[in-house]
């Protein structure tokens, strides 16, 4: 109503005046209405090309595609399997490991930082964010690798070497440092930041009085975090936790260094394997015909998983900011 | 409230005494588990920082700012032509994305306020802030590299754009919104139009957030690496002044060098990954700086 009041003042002054003055109004309207809609197109032109460019691929293999565990470029047969399991699977480790440590973080942050120490620690946290993917990646291969091959993969191997269940998941048959479970752990801290910030937020948006309450009525720190604070947070906490995964899902040079890049079905979280994106990262410039098709196919369905989680991420984190 | 209760001694005791032992030992392990975590978090960033120190610092030299990269088997070499390619690629989606975003971000903040179209918008572009790099290079290899038949500096400036464009529509509108109403009104009674309103009231009311939203966006697209493998590539030389083929740049460069079976190979990939990591987190802290200010003022 205003807002509408207002623009007819506005138009009704111009006549009067300058004319150039509209023109410029109007152009300067339709720049920025222009610009906005750039942004959808951008995102309809992400799924056209990957729709596009993998379509070929689809139409070869059919659902076959997804469920497939072969590529091998000689006989340009492709599934996208081994890629989809190393996917999750990573993702996954990254979450098992960064969840816990974010929301640590975030609770420190919150409830435990004196105010002098918060800034400069927050302002740590978050650089872990701007850190290049490419540079974990190196570190994770040249620093991070060495070590981990040395002081887990090999001692823990000895361990369970014949035991059930374990002796499977947790065995190297190569130690070599480099795997699945190290690019989870690399993914891991990449997605601390982002989970740890948001979580702050959400924990910072309620209400002090519900917890100077708790406080009052004699509750430890402990007992106002996990009575009051999380039950609070409550779903926005899984939003945050969501785009995360998301993050973790699509991350690409960190996971390609560490991850070992092998086309194979294993049931060690020691042993290499690939993810979506390390395998477009790896194969992408040498590909040619049906491979190139086969990768675009691969993007195509990172695009739907990563697309759906995000969604879903923006959705419950926006239940708290509603309330 | 009534009567306190009898057995409640008058003086009040050392706080922790009256608390059971297990709720005791509760909260010692959550405050001791969330400073263990947090320190970790940090030591991590400051072990990255240690050792890209170490190792870059041994590589670093006069040759390598002044020599372009070396070709298979040769000796010594620097990476001058991935530092000016980078700069070029980064300035380039800079400049390509900040009319964009700005504008983008003041129509959702001022035109589209509370519109169902401003708010779709809002949420795809939350989207687009967290999608995968990569596949924006998949993106514009589709639309650039493949019709052009070659790769070229053109598309990994638009990739980078692509990826900088949602950051700043973000900060962008975050802080219009910060604006108050008022000073809006204020404007548009003494006659301005709503161009005018924006461009001199709302936006400079919110220039220290717009230009840490700029910093921010370039410190993201400057250490992409994805996105560039499709588009801009990368080779040894210096780089056509068209932009077209190959254009040498950092992330690249520190991705083919540092898995190469060359050992000055390595050093200059290391000596790469030191300047653009600082680079990077200087840009970063800039950013927080320029905002920081602007609250105290």
């Amino acid at each position: 109503m205003s807002v509408l009041s207002d623009r007819m003042i506005i138009s009704n002054m111009q006549s009067v005046r300058r004319s150039s003055q509209p023109v410029f109004d109007r152009v300067f309207r339709w720049a920025s209405y222009g610009s906005a809609l750039l942004v959808l197109i951008v995102l309809a032109g992400i799924i056209g090309s990957m729709i596009y460019g993998g379509m070929p691929a689809f139409r070869e293999f059919g659902f076959g595609f997804v469920t497939s565990s072969a590529w091998d470029v000689g006989r340009d047969q492709y599934g996208a399997w081994v890629a989809i399991v190393g996917t999750l699977t990573s993702a996954l480790i990254a979450l098992v490991i960064g969840v816990p440590l974010s929301i640590g973080i975030a609770i420190f942050l919150t409830q435990l930082c004196p105010p002098w120490l918060k800034r400069p620690v927050a302002t740590t946290i978050e650089l872990l964010a701007a850190v290049p993917s490419i540079i974990y990646g190196m570190w994770g291969l040249f620093v991070f690798a060495p070590l981990f091959a040395k002081f887990v993969q090999i001692p823990v191997s000895s361990i369970v070497e014949g035991l059930p269940f374990f002796g499977t998941i947790l065995y190297a048959r190569v130690p070599s440092g480099v795997g699945v479970l190290t690019a989870g752990i690399i993914l891991a801290i990449m997605i601390i930041p982002f989970i740890a910030s948001i979580t702050r937020d959400i924990l910072d948006q309620i209400p002090t009085m519900l917890r100077e309450s708790a406080y009052g009525i004699g509750c430890t720190t402990w007992e106002v975090v996990r009575h009051v604070l999380l039950p609070q947070a409550g779903v926005s906490i899984i939003g945050a936790i969501m785009l995360g995964l998301g993050r973790a899902l699509g991350e690409t040079m960190a996971v390609t260094f560490v991850i070992g890049n092998a086309n194979r079905l294993s049931l060690s979280l020691f042993d290499p394997g690939s993810t979506i994106a390390s395998r477009i990262a790896n194969e992408f410039n040498e590909a040619a015909g049906l491979q190139l098709n086969a990768l675009l196919a691969l993007g195509c369905i990172l695009f739907l998983v990563t697309f759906t989680v995000l969604v879903l991420a923006r959705l419950l984190i926006a239940q708290v900011k509603a309330r | 409230m009534g009567t306190l209760p009898q057995h409640l001694p008058v003086v009040n005791p050392p706080a922790w005494a009256r608390v059971r032992r297990s709720r005791r030992m509760a909260d010692r392990a959550l405050k001791v588990t969330c400073t263990l975590f947090t320190l970790l978090g940090v030591a991590v960033l400051g072990w990255i920082l240690v050792m890209l120190l170490i190792e870059g610092g041994r590589g670093l030299s006069l040759a390598v700012f002044t020599q372009t990269t070396p070709g298979p088997g040769s000796e010594g070499g620097g990476i001058a032509n991935a530092l000016v390619g980078s700069l070029i690629l980064t300035v380039l989606g800079i400049v390509v994305a900040t009319p964009i975003g700005v504008l983008a971000g003041t129509y959702l903040a001022e035109y589209g306020k509370g519109s169902k179209l401003a708010e779709l918008i809002r949420f795809v572009n939350d989207i687009l802030l967290a999608a995968p790099s990569i596949l924006i290079g998949l993106f514009v290899y589709t639309l650039m590299v493949q019709p052009m038949g070659s790769y070229s500096g053109w598309a990994g400036g638009v990739a980078l754009a692509i990826i900088a464009v949602p950051v700043i529509v973000r900060t962008t509108e975050d802080m219009l919104s910060l604006v108050p109403g008022s000073l809006r009104e204020a404007g548009v009674a003494l006659g301005a139009p709503m161009s005018t309103v924006i461009m001199s009231i709302s936006w400079r009311a919110a220039r220290a957030g717009m230009v840490t939203g700029v910093l921010l966006a370039t410190a993201r697209i400057a250490g992409e690496t994805a996105p560039l493998l499709f588009t801009a590539l990368n080779n040894n030389f210096w780089f056509k002044p068209n932009l077209m083929g190959g254009v040498s740049n950092l992330p690249v460069m520190i991705y083919q060098f540092a898995l190469a079976p060359y050992q000055n190979w390595r050093e200059l990939a290391w000596a790469g990954a030191l300047i653009i990591t600082l680079s990077i987190l200087a840009l970063s802290i800039a950013a927080r700086l320029v905002l920081k200010k602007d609250k105290v003022r």
